[in-house]
């Protein structure tokens, strides 16, 4: 548990003092969400929803790519002999979901201020734009990992991650209707919730499990 | 004798399945007319295709469990014939699709399900790839080749029931990701079930040779441990 602490405190602290990584995923969002904002000024719900959850998507690989390839193997060999893999994991996951929260609430933000608010319900996208960011961020930090031990650069992790976000994609596109004002049948939104967050319990599962495998060498 | 028997099996039934399919008598419904035959044909790709992937997943675990690159070429051997049967199903699909839907590709969330499997089973061999250290890539492939099929399960299981189909078996929250097996007609059941069997034998009959020949091709490698 203190492991886990230090290891989050750690990057964390680390993302405090290089903040080129966060300006530069920031800005990132700014410029594709700018570019939105010139090339459509006023979308449709349905539009918006979707461009939404697909610049979630590309901002998530950018994001938590960065996570284990920045670390050097010298590093890794470091962390390896302090911290075990699970402990060393579940603080990256931690850390993703925190980095990710933060970035789609800030394009939350951009996409109010440019693209205007076609929301009824802005209190309950909020809600589904913090399990729906979870939700990517903790598919993509394993995947980031098995991109990392191939060596390979973040081209592979979207290779891989892509068709894999899918089903959450459209669980969460579908159940981000629901702020729309499209009206549900009754149970369907707890339904939808109770999927996503089933999903995201086994990928964390899955994640904690697998990880010890790739980490070893 | 004693170990190919299954083997024999596969063909008989595979015999069976063609003529019987064909012969039978089966009932006319709307506009599926003789289309209907194709379920001793499309449908037992996808049950052959789960199991291959399944006994993939299976070798994927073992050889986490323990470091044998022969867990390894049975992995991707098994998948290789999953994606192959995965890819024999859409395409079969597509052909009654053309005749009772009216075009081959309808954007029908079934068929979506599909092609995002097949994409995340392309990534697995572009994963193998991408990585030239060979016990290196039989670890990450094994964790990503874990991680895809629980990610694909539900994929095909919840994906079906959210939305409305055109595809045979129910709409809507009743949708059955294939068809409602309650609801085949009796003649055609006799048909349907020695069909989904040799299929999915055959399946594991052409892997079983793909790994000989990579068991051979990697003969030094595999020895030298």
């Amino acid at each position: 548990m203190k492991t886990i602490f230090a290891l989050l405190k750690k990057d964390l602290l680390l993302e405090l003092r290089q903040q080129h990584s966060f300006y530069g995923i920031l800005l990132y969002v700014a410029s594709t969400i700018f570019v939105l904002y010139l090339s459509l000024s006023n979308p449709e719900p349905d539009v918006w929803n979707a461009l939404f959850w697909v610049i979630q998507l590309f901002v998530c690989v950018n994001a938590v790519a960065k996570s284990f390839l920045q670390e050097s193997r010298g590093r890794m060999l470091y962390f390896y002999s302090i911290s075990g893999a699970r402990e060393f994991i579940i603080a990256k996951l931690i850390y993703n979901i925190i980095l990710m929260l933060l970035m789609s609430m800030m394009s939350l933000g951009l996409f109010f201020l440019l693209l205007k608010n076609p929301l009824d319900k802005p209190l309950v996208f909020l809600g589904i734009v913090c399990l729906g960011s979870i939700s990517l961020s903790l598919v993509f930090t394993l995947l980031a990992a098995i991109a990392a031990k191939a060596q390979q650069n973040a081209a592979l992790m979207a290779i891989l991650g892509f068709p894999l976000i899918v089903p959450q994609l459209l669980l969460v596109i579908r159940l981000s209707k629901a702020a729309f004002g499209e009206q549900f049948r009754t149970g369907a939104v707890l339904n939808l919730t109770g999927l996503i967050v089933g999903l995201d319990i086994m990928v964390l599962i899955l994640s904690i499990i697998l990880f010890p495998f790739l980490w070893k060498d | 004798m004693r170990k190919s028997w299954w083997k024999i099996l596969a063909v008989v039934l595979l015999i069976y399945t063609f003529t019987a399919g064909f012969l039978i008598h089966i009932p006319h419904i709307g506009n599926l007319k003789e289309t209907a035959r194709n379920l001793f044909f499309h449908v037992p790709m996808w049950f052959g295709q789960i199991t291959l992937l399944s006994i993939s997943l299976v070798y994927s675990i073992l050889y986490l469990r323990t470091p044998d690159l022969k867990y390894d070429i049975f992995a991707v051997c098994f998948a290789k014939t999953g994606i192959l049967m995965g890819i024999l199903g859409l395409v079969t699909g597509s052909i009654w699709a053309t005749y009772t839907w009216g075009s081959p590709w309808s954007n029908d969330p079934k068929q979506i399900g599909v092609a995002i499997a097949l994409l995340i089973y392309f990534a697995y061999l572009v994963l193998r790839n991408a990585v030239p250290d060979i016990d290196k890539r039989a670890k990450v492939s094994a964790v990503y080749n874990i991680f895809a099929y629980f990610i694909y399960i539900p994929l095909i299981m919840i994906l079906p029931r959210m939305v409305e189909s055109l595809h045979p078996g129910g709409k809507g929250v009743e949708g059955n990701p294939g068809l409602n097996g309650a609801d085949l007609d009796a003649n055609m059941q006799l048909v349907f079930l020695p069909a989904v069997i040799g299929w999915t034998l055959l399946g594991a009959w052409i892997s079983t040779l793909n790994i000989r020949i990579e068991l051979i091709r990697d003969k030094n490698l595999l020895n030298a441990e």
